[in-house]
């Protein structure tokens, strides 16, 4: 090593201190945590609504809250939870983990990382905002269909201002991980050495910037129609509220793909650690995740099978849908075919992830149910499609993340966390979450809309169940941060490899990690790529 | 892939990416409140958008200072291109969305509230007055909505602005060129040229609104025709005066002899913008004034 990149590792070492080391970073690994705390917060924020939702639910009939603050709690319950909690979990560990898995000092550009970051504070203090605003916050639907979206009152404009500053944030985020994976890889780190969650990270990244364009050009004439005029959803004038839909969803479903494709890759580096075998078929999961994400921009219309579409559509829809089920399919067979015969041990994250796997597929199985146009005439807008997502976010997305914390945390922070509560937290939520969401496949077929404060007596007993699992499941990840936190503060040494069955990049660093990952690029060989 | 020629440049901690935050937040705060009517807005968001104004001067001034002092090796230059690629395609999927709505609208819906299709029972039950036709001069209920009985012809100023605008794709063509051989002075010139005719492009465009709200009665709230006619020559105008001053900041930094053949990713980035703004160009005119 020559006496000037020495000199110039001290000079990066030497963190800045205060508030401006947070205020004004461009380091990778404090916009990450950033990110995973202001996630986290926002997690609590939606879980709160949510609990505010299951309260008024437990019995028929008006209880707490009026019906329209109800609306408001559902819109902005999915409001906070997509663009609030997954989407910046997602992101931070992209920023903490991509650099460290690839060889890379840094992201490739790394105060456009901090200003990711930083709007979105403000951009949900203006979302927030509007709960004290004259005729009360956003409570048409996340999904913002007009008319009844540009019915709102004061609230309206912040509605679609947060949606355009949110997308630009995201903008910016994934044309940062994508410069990163594209020009920062270390030598020898080829595309096809790439860990699994990078790649994921790299085709989700591509799904924003080709989507999220679009929901702003929609949000924008959804303003345009309610302050100047404009007709584009109003049939009066030529327009076509139903148009809105199609832009909406065209944004919309690859959105999901955002949601659960980071999670995907999550899972794809856990279960290969604690079944200490390598992934099973490394270029098929590639192929897949990529396929996934080309078919989600010619299917979106399924959301909308019940509107009003001509036949064709409605079967084109229902084809390309059921074939996405093709390459996820190969993604399930792929990681039980790595735990297949694999010397497994079921520490915090692999119990998280199995736990996925299992779940993530019933909330599969109901989609694809679904997918078949004629039968989604009952399910449409009843709770089976609320249980439906929930499946897939929750017990999928939102499980994935608390896995990939597990994981990852003891290489972040140095300590390893406490197993004995990483494993109660673990059983709490599984069960809870079951017991919440299960019933409401019952409900639904039964007949349940969805986004409705009172409902008939027939729905009473599920619905009594299926609060008191949501009460345990929010109960139930106040442990998670205590977890959280005691390993933050303490707790037993954790090795460079934490996990015996660890590859990859990452676990050849210290724990926790110097402050700039690799400021010399490491060789890559095959033996510390992916297993 | 990796540097050979010393380290990835890292910035130190920067005040500007939460300067930016803050004044996109002022600036949408301030929108919010003109638009719902109450008396701060246009003074808050007028704030917002000198603190905005202010942030790209102060990051990008930094970003120039770095560069000139020859922070950036080969591969900080390569994470610029990729993020002005990536940037530019975002760019044309918003343009998408107004693209896709004007289809809908021409090929799907009016047809439809016309009863073509399984739109029978729609155009009974609505207006069975109502025929389809493009521009839709027409609208089924025209109450509330600016009536107009011409729209603009492809072969005035659109035709005119369509040489305009190609004309200035091949002139900062040829300013690349001269940069390439060091040229400095034909490099000046010829983005000169290229910024005249994007603002004179930019006043033509203003010139038709002009024409178009006081003789033709055409306005944002002329229906479907009116609403995607704007919208999408709105954006695209919007986006070329953005280009044109990118171009013109480019020019005072080429008079100031900041490129060299080797060096000059500014001056790509912003002419690849400038191309993007003529690809969309094409489609507007062959989309909205031609078919």
């Amino acid at each position: 090593m020559s006496e000037a990149v020495a000199h110039h590792d001290d000079l990066h070492d030497h963190k800045p201190t205060g508030i401006g080391r947070w205020l004004f970073s461009t380091n990778h690994k404090d916009i990450g945590t950033m990110y995973l705390v202001f996630a986290l917060i926002m997690f609590f924020v939606g879980g709160a609504m949510a609990m505010i939702i299951r309260a008024e639910l437990f019995q028929p009939g008006l209880q707490y809250v009026d019906p329209l603050f109800f609306n408001s709690m559902t819109t902005m319950h999915a409001l906070i939870m997509i663009f609030g909690a997954v989407m910046p979990a997602g992101v931070g560990l992209a920023n903490w983990l991509i650099p460290m898995m690839i060889g890379a000092p840094d992201m490739a550009l790394p105060r456009m990382n901090n200003m990711s970051f930083w709007i979105l504070p403000f951009a949900f203090a203006m979302l927030l905002s509007t709960l004290f605003m004259s005729g009360g916050a956003p409570n048409g639907g996340w999904t913002m269909y007009p008319p009844l979206v540009t019915q709102l009152n004061d609230a309206f404009p912040f509605l679609i201002f947060t949606v355009h500053f949110l997308g630009i944030s995201s903008i910016m985020g994934a044309i940062n991980i994508i410069a990163t994976v594209f020009n920062m890889r270390a030598p020898g780190m080829s595309f096809m050495k790439l860990p699994l969650f990078v790649w994921t990270w790299i085709i989700t990244a591509f799904l924003l910037i080709a989507s999220l364009p679009v929901l702003a050009g929609a949000v924008t004439m959804l303003l345009t129609d309610k302050y100047f005029g404009t007709s584009f959803f109003d049939a009066a004038g030529g327009g076509d509220p139903v148009m809105f839909q199609h832009i909406f969803w065209f944004f919309g479903h690859p959105e999901v793909y955002i949601l659960i494709l980071p999670a995907f890759g999550i899972v794809s580096q856990i279960i290969p650690t604690f079944a200490r075998k390598p992934l099973f078929g490394y270029e098929s999961m590639v192929y897949a995740t990529a396929s996934i994400a080309f078919l989600s921009f010619f299917v979106w219309a399924h959301h909308m099978f019940t509107v009003g579409m001509p036949l064709a559509g409605e079967l084109f829809f229902m084809y390309a849908t059921m074939s996405i089920a093709v390459p996820t399919g190969v993604k399930i067979f792929n990681w039980v075919a790595t735990m297949w015969k694999g010397s497994m041990t079921f520490e915090t994250p692999m119990l998280f992830a199995i736990a996925f796997v299992m779940l993530f597929s019933i909330g599969g199985f109901t989609g694809l149910m679904m997918a078949i146009t004629p039968v989604d005439f009952q399910y449409h807008d009843t709770y089976f499609i609320v249980a439906h997502f929930h499946y897939v976010l929750v017990p999928g997305a939102v499980f994935a993340l608390f896995a990939a914390i597990y994981y990852w945390l003891p290489k972040w922070t140095g300590h390893m966390y406490d197993e004995k509560l990483g494993k109660l937290h673990f059983w709490l939520s599984v069960i809870s979450v079951n017991v919440l969401f299960f019933p409401q496949h019952f409900i639904g077929l039964a007949g349940m809309p969805r986004r409705i404060p009172d409902y008939n007596m027939q729905f009473a007993e599920w619905n009594m169940i299926s609060s008191l699992g949501g009460f345990v499941f929010g109960l139930s990840q106040l442990l998670f941060v205590w977890v959280v936190i005691k390993c933050i503060r303490g707790g037993e040494k954790a090795s460079d490899q934490v996990w015996e069955g660890a590859h990859g990049l990452e676990w050849t660093l210290s724990s926790p990690p110097p402050f700039h990952s690799f400021t010399t690029p490491p060789r890559v060989t095959d033996a510390v790529a992916h297993s | 892939m990796s540097s050979s020629q010393g380290e990835y440049f890292i910035p130190e901690p920067s005040r500007w990416p939460l300067v930016g935050s803050v004044a996109l937040f002022v600036a949408f705060v301030g929108a919010a409140g003109m638009l719902n009517g109450s008396g701060f807005g246009t003074f808050v968001f007028g704030i917002g958008i000198a603190a905005l104004i202010y942030m790209f001067a102060g990051w990008f001034s930094d970003v120039i200072d770095e560069s000139l002092t020859g922070n950036y090796n080969k591969q900080v230059d390569v994470s610029f291109r990729w993020g002005m690629s990536w940037f530019i395609l975002s760019e044309v999927m918003f343009f998408a969305a107004f693209f896709g709505a004007l289809y809908y609208a021409r090929v799907l819906s009016v047809p439809w509230l016309s009863g073509e299709g399984n739109g029978f029972l729609t155009n009974q039950i609505l207006w069975s007055e109502f025929t389809a036709a493009w521009p839709l001069s027409a609208m089924p209920d025209p109450s509330g909505f600016s009536q107009f009985q011409e729209v603009i012809p492809w072969n005035d100023i659109p035709l005119l602005n369509t040489i305009i605008l190609l004309s200035s794709g091949v002139t900062v063509t040829f300013a690349h060129w001269a940069l390439k051989k060091n040229n400095n002075k034909g490099l000046c010139w010829w983005l000169a040229a290229t910024v005249v005719l994007g603002f004179i492009f930019v006043y033509f465009q203003a010139g038709e609104y002009v024409h178009a709200y006081q003789e033709l009665n055409l306005k944002l709230d002329s229906g479907i025709y009116g609403s995607t006619f704007f919208i999408l020559t709105g954006f695209h105008g919007f986006h070329v005066t953005m280009g044109a001053t990118m171009l013109l900041v480019i020019l005072i930094r080429a008079m100031k002899g900041h490129f060299t053949a080797e060096n000059h990713f500014a001056f790509e980035g912003v002419a690849w913008y400038w191309h993007f703004v003529d690809v969309v160009w094409l489609g507007l005119f062959i989309f909205v004034y031609w078919l």
